[in-house]
């Protein structure tokens, strides 16, 4: 970039003119949605049936680490926390201290009919009808056990939600453009 | 099997009973059983292919050991414990199994629902721990002389006896 | 300045309390273990249960015998058909049904299928236990081909609702024969390939043997079964002692093992899933066509009256005790699951074990803890 000697109060060129079209310019806070959304790191919280197709999501015939879907065990390092089973009254404690314990911006994404609204065990007397009851869900996603293709559109979804609410910066649809 | 009759109206279908189908083994054992509990005051019959004892709830430890030790029936396994409702009474039921003879029994012992205590055969099998839990969890039954009888499936604070037919389903409320 | 020594016999020590709570990366579900641990050796164990309680037993009350079945499924949810199998196996017995044989075939067949799926997917695990990230998609690899077969026959992946009483939901499809010969010829590959990667892997070994070992005497006594009791030493297969279906008609092997350790746990389930393809190379053989359902009224009413019926599942003996008062709905149904059982033992396992071990030996037993809670 050439150095222009002018006088007076001339801005400089924009270096944008320079360097595009190799550079892509975007919103900060779209950028950190984009971050965000392409490595959500599971809290691996498998409960019951749903967790043994959580894990096979995972594996490789459906591979969830190409989303940049990692599972980890601890909640302190996690973005999101599939719940994948039937939440049993006695488990409804320990849920809540989980989700308190993960750091901000965290997602919920609650899969299976169990975790939707009690599903097969509605008539039980043991069990807490969808764990939105406990905590705020962002994502359901049906079946019984939903299939991995299934859970892998729910990740999907939610990368959608990551990328708008970024874009939205938080704005409602009263406020929005 | 014959099927019930399809029930004309207003005529109460008569309910079968299903039919006792005991092998060699449980005609001998059945045969047998007599002459080794002779010290007790039990019943012998038959539920399709099990040999079952009725006893008196006192009685239940030393009648698993005796048939726990006695080498003519051998029965070391402990398959299930498991504590049944029928309205006016809870039925006790403790499966065994020979490994060796290949015979298997069910000792049964009832207990009223407002007194239900019966000795526990925790000293016997170590692996009727936890049965013995959950059935007092589910039933309310006291297994007298077991170490801990804490809850085991239920969280802490839960009232009622949910195995217990007289307990409701949660009818389905979305709130 | 004078530094005061104290001998250490004098230092009061306490054990120190950890929770491996009910969300842990190696408790295989919703477990809790309460460890009092002196330095790195367990003192004691407190397992803690029932996060899982959904009340199925309870439930059953309430259903109609065809959708009690959905709830056998999500009992041991890895191995659905054993658990259907039994439930139906003992409406059967009650009813003193005949299953006609080609029925009795496809079931043998599906539930050594899921025999072998359920074993690996505990080959898979109990590598990630041991630390070795590897086996998990190997034993997924083989367990994805077996459910794409399930799905071609029963329409799912997992919770198939497909053995019912009386026989079978619908007949097998037309390509099944061809299908089941490709997936036999992968399989084989497959566990001798699982085989090859972790049993006699140095690391493995010294992770494995000699660790949590229980005498065939103690495994009666607490009520061990499957897998970890023939590890102990004991024969004992409910499909030989008592068999049921057609499990008379087939030779096959039974793996024992000798020291009752972690090793001798993990390599008789690799055995077993030999003798498996073994038993279903058999069934394939005598199936004739025929049909697959017993001609039977639309709601099943079994007559009054109560059984025990016991079945070998991947994880030991499976029992349902069934009390029928002649109405549509089960009066009691009460599930003797394995891994409840087996879970009694853990105590007696973790004796003179080090904290590292803990996991090791929990894997090896190999618990569902959807049979475990119900």
């Amino acid at each position: 970039m050439e150095v222009i000697q002018q006088g007076g109060n001339t801005p400089a060129e924009s270096i944008f003119e320079h360097v595009l079209p190799n550079a892509v310019t975007a919103n900060s806070s779209e950028l950190f949605g984009l971050a965000r959304k392409s490595s959500l790191w599971t809290l691996s919280f498998g409960l019951a049936c749903c967790a043994i197709e959580m894990m096979s999501t995972h594996m490789s015939h459906h591979d969830f680490d190409r989303f940049g879907v990692i599972t980890w065990p601890s909640p302190r390092q996690a973005d999101v926390m599939i719940v994948a089973g039937t939440v049993v009254k006695k488990m409804a404690d320990p849920i809540k201290l989980l989700y308190e314990q993960m750091p901000d911006p965290k997602w919920v994404i609650a899969m299976g009919s169990c975790a939707t609204n009690g599903g097969p065990y509605y008539r039980s007397y043991s069990v807490v009808m969808g764990v939105d009851h406990l905590i705020p869900v962002d994502v359901y996603v049906p079946g019984c056990p939903p299939r991995p293709e299934a859970l892998m559109y729910g990740i999907m979804q939610l990368q959608d939600k990551i990328a708008k609410d970024a874009k939205e910066r938080g704005a409602t649809p009263e406020t929005a453009t | 099997m014959a099927q019930p009759q399809k029930p004309q109206r207003r005529r109460e279908p008569e309910i079968p009973v299903a039919p006792v189908a005991l092998d060699k083994k449980g005609d001998a054992l059945l045969a047998l059983l007599p002459e080794v509990f002779e010290a007790f005051d039990v019943e012998f019959g038959a539920a399709v292919d099990e040999v079952v004892v009725t006893a008196k709830p006192q009685d239940v430890p030393a009648i698993c050991r005796l048939a726990k030790e006695d080498p003519r029936l051998d029965l070391t396994y402990l398959r299930c414990l498991s504590v049944v409702d029928y309205e006016e009474r809870l039925e006790v039921s403790y499966h065994l199994f020979s490994l060796d003879k290949r015979h298997k029994m069910v000792l049964k012992a009832s207990v009223p629902p407002d007194e239900p205590f019966v000795p526990s055969i925790v000293s016997i099998w170590r692996g009727a721990d936890w049965f013995e839990r959950e059935g007092h969890d589910l039933f309310g039954v006291v297994f007298q002389g077991h170490p801990n009888l804490a809850p085991l499936l239920l969280y802490e604070g839960f009232e009622g006896f949910p195995g217990r037919r007289s307990f409701p389903f949660h009818e389905y409320n979305e709130y | 300045m004078q530094v005061q020594r104290q001998p250490t016999q004098q230092a009061d020590t306490i054990d120190l309390m950890v929770n491996m709570g009910p969300q842990h990366p190696s408790t295989h579900g919703v477990f809790r273990v309460v460890l009092w641990i002196d330095g790195e050796r367990i003192v004691r164990a407190e397992p803690h249960i029932g996060y899982l309680h959904r009340g199925s037993e309870k439930l059953c009350e309430g259903e109609l015998y065809s959708q009690v079945i959905t709830l056998f499924d999500r009992l041991d949810y890895v191995s659905n058909l054993n658990c259907e199998l039994a439930f139906c196996l003992a409406v059967e017995k009650l009813m003193a049904l005949e299953i006609p044989d080609r029925a009795s075939y496809i079931r043998v067949i599906l539930c050594e299928l899921n025999r072998i799926a359920s074993h690996m997917l505990f080959y898979g695990v109990y590598g990630l236990d041991t630390g070795a990230m590897t086996p998990i998609l190997y034993g997924f690899r083989e367990r994805e081909r077996i459910q794409a077969l399930f799905e071609t026959v029963t329409g799912a992946r997992m919770m198939h609702n497909y053995i019912r009483v009386g026989g079978l939901r619908h007949d097998l499809p037309e390509d099944f024969v061809p299908k089941m010969a490709e997936l036999m010829d992968h399989l084989k590959r497959g566990v001798e390939e699982c085989d090859d990667l972790l049993s006699n892997n140095e690391m493995f070994i010294a992770r494995t043997k000699g660790i949590g070992p229980i005498s065939g005497e103690d495994a009666i006594e607490f009520g061990v079964t499957g897998p970890a009791l023939r590890a102990a030493g004991v024969l004992e297969d409910v499909r030989i002692s008592e068999p049921y279906s057609i499990y008379d008609r087939f030779e096959f092997g039974i793996p024992v093992g000798t020291y009752g350790d972690c090793w001798d746990r993990y390599y008789v389930r690799i055995e077993e899933m030999r003798q498996s393809m073994s038993i279903i190379e058999q069934a394939m053989e005598q199936m004739e066509p025929g049909p697959t359902v017993s001609a039977l009224r639309r709601i099943t009413r079994p007559p009054k009256g109560e059984t025990y019926m016991r079945t070998e599942s991947p994880r030991g003996d499976f029992g349902v005790f069934l009390v029928s008062d002649g109405s549509d709905k089960p009066y009691r149904v009460k599930v003797r699951a394995p891994s409840f059982a087996n879970l009694q033992a853990l105590q007696h396992l973790f004796r003179n074990a080090y904290v590292a071990d803990a996991v090791v030996i929990l894997g090896s037993i190999d618990i569902i803890l959807g049979e475990v809670d119900r």
